[in-house]
């Protein structure tokens, strides 16, 4: 709950805030994605 | 408080005042959210209740971070959500409100 | 990514979208018609009834659906239906033939919101089309998709798609429906055969090859971000590294579903079968109920057994493949696709007696007459 990032913030430059909570995990980090963006044409099952 | 210094760009958006864009329909999901953009086609989950919360509160605020602030999250995560707030900025999912 | 398809296995309380097939009534007999379409069903949705189903996908927030058939403007009501949807906030794709779309009924779609049209093609010229579609079957999508480019269709509404099922013999002509539809603006999506309908009968002819089924792959790969497959290639994922843009999830009865012409709801349109079929939107409790409470959907919905594919190193990129191509052609659920890349498949087949395969319950398709092509139908 602590290292919430989008995929952008592993490439973000300014991401200072996340990078110390990131350092203070230690090895283990796990990165919860707030957002997601799917294909709706990418779901098996209608045509 | 400790107010982060923050780079222009999220200073930037922090005050901005967005809303859902008028195309866009957002439904309820037990893990956050769907938002369907029915003019771009796009579809985006919100995957955490609070950011479910800070999208639904932007328009009844004058800025992103009123929004935050009211929604209770915490300085430290503004970055995070300030990048999926541009995010979907950016996929015309947010608009900026008109006057 | 892996906690949100995970999230959508277990399905979700509404639809995003789903296909619902108007009719059965149609003007072509495809060889591999996957609702075995030709004849109307004298059970068929009424207007009202139709309208009532759109009423319950509103309240449920279904964004989109997708109407097919058969061919669906055949249905007097057609328009009178896409209208009342878009009107209730439902955007609409629907699938033809386009043998109904003239200039005056492109200008009308033009002008329509929400809307999007795909029109099928299965070759790149009349030849290879024909062969699969039907005599002057080519001409008419053509002069369809002429119709939508004069009415101004594509500046209005963005892209309209082209979509073709990937057969042995138009394998060689994906690069032609590219540019075809970048010809005319439109967005190009390719399929997945599957053995369904009458597809049964000609998918041991017209599946790909192996070989055929690595290039789909590369060629996917190479043109992943324009081409639209509606993830229906997750099995080639096996193939490589790379991964297919797109889910590797199999949506049906999860996120998505279908509504046949006779208010029946299957997991999907390419198992239109008593084993998969949910409920009937006529019964108590309408489509709501089918979708939150039917069996069949909350077995679906439950983590999936790997069985025999649980020692594959590949199960992760393929997920066990098409329950559709599975179950028609006679395999087991639990084990791999007729086209898994590492041949399991293949060997399985082996296996199975020819006369072992599920057929159709119901069988839409006009009477035999001769076909004038190499394959026939049983």
């Amino acid at each position: 709950m602590d290292n919430e990032s989008t995929l952008a913030a592993q490439h973000d430059p300014t991401a200072t805030a996340d990078i110390t909570d990131t350092t203070d995990q230690g090895a283990e980090i796990v990165d919860e994605l707030l957002i997601e963006e799917i294909s709706i044409d990418g779901m098996c099952g209608v045509y | 408080m400790g107010v982060a210094v923050q780079p222009d760009a999220e200073r930037a958006l922090a005050d901005r005042a967005l809303a859902l864009h008028p195309r866009v329909a957002l439904r309820p999901e037990p893990f956050g959210a769907l938002l369907y953009h029915y003019g771009t086609r796009r579809l985006v989950f919100l995957k955490h209740p609070d950011v479910v919360r800070v999208v639904e509160a932007l328009r009844d605020h004058a800025t992103v971070g009123d929004a935050l602030e009211a929604c209770g999250i915490a300085s430290r995560r503004h970055g995070s959500f300030h990048r999926a707030l541009q995010s979907l900025l950016d996929s015309e999912m947010l608009h900026d409100r008109a006057g | 990514m892996t906690a949100l398809v995970e999230q959508l296995k277990g399905g979700l309380d509404a639809p995003i979208c789903l296909t619902w097939e108007l009719t059965y009534a149609c003007n072509l007999e495809c060889v591999h018609c996957l609702s075995s379409s030709g004849r109307r069903d004298p059970d068929e949705l009424t207007t009202a009834e139709a309208k009532r189903v759109l009423d319950e996908l509103h309240d449920l927030q279904v964004f989109y659906i997708n109407i097919g058939g058969g061919e669906p403007m055949i249905r007097r009501d057609f328009f009178e239906l896409v209208e009342y949807s878009i009107g209730r906030g439902i955007g609409v794709k629907f699938s033809t033939n386009g043998a109904f779309i003239d200039a005056g009924k492109a200008r009308r779609l033009a002008a329509m919101d929400y809307l999007d049209i795909q029109i099928s093609v299965d070759g790149a010229d009349a030849a290879t089309n024909d062969a699969v579609r039907g005599s002057g079957s080519y001409a008419t999508a053509r002069r369809a998709m002429d119709h939508l480019r004069d009415a101004g269709f594509v500046e209005r509404n963005g892209p309209f798609k082209i979509s073709v099922v990937v057969t042995r013999h138009n394998v060689d002509q994906l690069d032609e429906f590219k540019a075809l539809a970048d010809s005319y603006g439109a967005q190009l999506r390719v399929t997945r055969l599957r053995p369904s309908g009458r597809g049964a009968d000609s998918w041991h002819a017209l599946h790909p090859t192996n070989a055929q089924q690595r290039l789909i792959y590369e060629w996917l790969l190479a043109h992943g971000d324009d081409v639209l497959t509606g993830d229906s290639f997750f099995h080639l994922n096996a193939l490589g590294d790379e991964h297919l843009p797109g889910l590797n999830l199999c949506g049906a009865g999860r996120v998505v579903c279908l509504i046949d012409p006779v208010g029946d709801v299957y997991a999907c349109p390419f198992v239109i079968h008593d084993e998969f079929r949910a409920g009937n939107v006529r019964d108590v409790g309408g489509f709501a109920r089918v979708w939150k409470q039917s069996g069949l959907f909350r077995e679906l919905r439950e983590p999936q057994s790997t069985g025999a594919c649980a020692s594959c190193g590949s199960y992760d990129a393929c997920q066990g493949g098409c329950m559709a191509a599975k179950f028609f052609t006679g395999l087991p659920l639990d084990g791999p696709d007729p086209e898994c890349v590492g041949g399991e498949g293949e060997l399985a087949l082996s296996g199975v007696a020819v006369d072992a395969t599920p057929r159709p319950m119901a069988d839409h398709s006009k009477p035999l007459r001769p076909v004038p092509v190499a394959l026939g139908r049983r």
